[in-house]
């Protein structure tokens, strides 16, 4: 039922998605569709998933109520949805983890990732190491130098971590490299995409192994506070926290549902990752969505303080639910990310993602709006450790 | 005489259509003239010109870093139109051409201004059948040719869409992958033409990876059409136009003796 609030012809989201791909791919596709569809209702599958999560992942992650932010911003209570709970930090994991039985049940012995902090290679890694495929994720070279820990962490749980030398030498440019070698490898290869983006079906089905955030929102708040939240705040890269927690909230009209971009130097600079707030209908990795593009359509450089919503382009369900209203977003700063990153550190004892801390900047406007008595969640996407360095820099903190 | 007529006109006669490709803006604005010229004099039946897009997802190493090149040089659209019209009454001209920017300067204003500098046709690596309708129908009123791919991967199914939404010529894909420079023919390159041959009444040109004469001439034999890119590509770069233009008056042999000789 849930299904058709957004999806209008097979494989998009109104007119947003597709699959834009080279013909050598299709054939790739429409199996691991095929795959997908026989497999998510299947009780097997479902039973290994789900106990998987649980003793490997450690799900349910906890809706946690953070009292002190609370009492500080003066308005609506306000919950952490804890995902940097999650096994190796962040919600990354939960879409890994269901790509890896997809891959296993097709037959692919060999897996592919691309990653830009290095959190989704980190996941990727680590089911593939779960169960014992082969793995190679692509880095923009620059990335590799700037996440050194966790290009660390992939070699450890066994993976070959390539990087990537052309374009920009960042997340976009690993994507094209990952894609160029699913084309050339594409009988024994599954590619785990990380995000909501990509052709047709992945923005779906990285969408669906994200959902799991938010049906338990759904059933925590529930027990918490005995009802939906008013609203729910995560960041948007490329957007799967974000819709991961939205999803079963959607065109409910009860529930806010806010993602918050990433705005860099201020969006009036053009250093910024805010495709929704500033980018044009586009082509991009497989998929027509908002695309940050010169005039010409030449595909422009993102910038973000945090590596993981450095990406140009925004998931093709996210560029739907924006144009329908179903969903509000706005955007954070750098430094407004910075400071949130500092304050929720100091305040509730979590140093969260540069990321997740661009949802927790917004989330105090939200909080005041609401008012007291009012329930918000912030979808804690994953945590800080990898961004310490980063932060000290920016900061000027000694080292 | 339409521009999709054009093109097919450049399969007829029996003759393996000669397919080179340059990157426009390569290695310089003008030098891209000049690359042309050279693939003129050796003898090219079609010219198919790369417009250069920032992330080249079906392209390998060497045209990526053509790219690269070219767009730092500021070749835009605008140029690309330019230098294929310079071309464009002496041989048929067709764009490699990324969807996303067709899509910025809108598809229809792309196809009138396109065929306004004399292009035939185009070739779009991401833009599957599937999604090419809406571009097929307004490229059919400015009788302009779209030149789908066809892949080993694909089924049976899909190559009989390929052939119908084919206007131009079937660029086959001569192995899973992106393009370079390939030694040796791969072993299903032949098949494949067989395969799409056997869905299709279009010209059927093979890509992909033919990096000697030698190659050439073994495509020839099975092929309507030879498209010939990062060999040209990488001889443009290391020794300048006129030995690309050299090499390819060799192919030209290679493959006018491969005609001759199987008796056709």
């Amino acid at each position: 039922m849930q299904q058709k609030v957004t999806e209008g012809r097979a494989g998009y989201f109104g007119r947003y998605g597709g699959r834009y791909v080279p013909e050598t791919l299709i054939h790739a596709l429409e199996e691991l569709e095929e795959a997908y569809e026989r497999y998510k209702a299947d009780p097997e599958f479902v039973e290994e998933l789900d106990g998987l999560a649980r003793d490997f992942v450690g799900r349910p992650t906890p809706l946690m109520f953070a009292g002190r932010l609370t009492k500080k911003w003066g308005g609506a209570n306000v919950w952490f949805k804890r995902e940097d709970l999650a096994h190796t930090g962040a919600h990354k994991i939960n879409n890994t983890l269901g790509q890896i039985l997809l891959a296993d049940r097709m037959g692919k012995e060999r897996i592919i990732a691309e990653t830009g902090a290095g959190q989704h290679g980190v996941a990727t890694a680590t089911v593939a190491a779960l169960y014992g495929k082969k793995c190679v994720v692509y880095m923009g070279e620059e990335d590799t130098r700037r996440q050194r820990l966790n290009v660390v962490r992939m070699q450890l749980l066994g993976a070959e971590v390539v990087p990537v030398k052309s374009g920009s030498r960042t997340l976009k440019d690993a994507v094209n490299e990952a894609i160029r070698d699913w084309v050339a490898n594409v009988e024994d290869t599954h590619y785990i995409i990380g995000s909501v983006v990509g052709p047709s079906p992945y923005p779906r089905i990285v969408r669906d192994f994200q959902a799991v955030i938010g049906r338990e929102i759904e059933l925590q708040a529930r027990e918490r506070f005995g009802g939906d939240p008013d609203a729910i705040v995560a960041c948007v890269g490329a957007g799967s926290n974000a819709i991961g927690a939205f999803y079963p909230f959607i065109g409910r009209g009860n529930v806010k549902l806010i993602g918050v971009e990433a705005a860099g130097r201020g969006l009036a600079s053009g250093e910024h990752g805010a495709s929704l707030a500033e980018g044009k209908l586009g082509v991009l990795h497989g998929a027509l969505s908002y695309v940050l593009q010169t005039e010409g359509g030449q595909i422009r450089e993102a910038h973000s303080v945090s590596a993981g919503l450095d990406y140009p382009a925004t998931g093709p369900e996210h560029a739907y639910l924006k144009d329908s209203g179903l969903a509000e977003y706005a955007s954070a700063t750098d430094e407004e990310a910075l400071e949130a990153f500092q304050m929720c550190s100091r305040l509730e004892g979590i140093i969260p993602a540069l990321e997740t801390a661009h949802a927790i900047y917004h989330a105090e406007k939200v909080a005041k709006e609401l008012g007291p008595g009012k329930n918000l969640v912030i979808n804690l996407s994953g945590r800080g450790d990898k961004d310490v360095d980063e932060a000290a820099r920016a900061l000027g903190i000694e080292r | 005489m339409s521009g999709s007529e054009r093109l097919r006109a450049a399969f007829s006669g029996g003759r393996v259509a000669l397919i080179p490709y340059l990157t426009a803006g390569f290695p310089t604005l003008d030098g891209a003239r000049k690359v042309g010229e050279a693939y003129l004099e050796a003898g090219a039946d079609v010219i198919e010109i790369g417009v250069p897009f920032s992330d080249p997802l079906a392209d390998g190493p060497t045209i990526q870093d053509t790219t690269a090149k070219a767009l730092e040089n500021g070749a835009d659209l605008d140029y690309c139109l330019q230098l294929a019209s310079g071309f464009a009454d002496r041989a048929p001209v067709v764009f490699l051409v990324y969807y996303n920017i067709i899509h910025a300067r809108g598809v229809e204003k792309f196809l009138e201004e396109s065929a306004g500098a004399g292009i035939t046709g185009f070739v779009i690596p991401d833009l599957p059948v599937d999604e090419a309708a809406a571009f097929c129908e307004l490229a059919a009123q400015k009788g302009v040719a779209v030149c789908p791919l066809a892949a080993p991967t694909s089924t049976d199914e899909r190559l009989e869409a390929v052939g119908r939404a084919a206007t131009g010529f079937v660029y086959c894909v001569s192995v899973a992958g992106v393009t370079g420079v390939r030694e040796k023919l791969p072993p299903g390159a032949v098949s494949l033409l067989r395969r799409v041959r056997a869905k299709t009444p279009a010209p059927v040109a093979l890509g992909f990876g033919i990096g000697t004469p030698e190659a050439a001439a073994e495509a020839a034999g099975e092929a309507d059409g030879i498209i010939i890119g990062s060999k040209l590509m990488r001889l443009v770069s290391e020794e300048g136009p006129e030995r690309a233009g050299e090499w390819l008056r060799e192919v030209k042999r290679a493959i006018s003796t491969e005609k001759a000789g199987a008796g056709h």
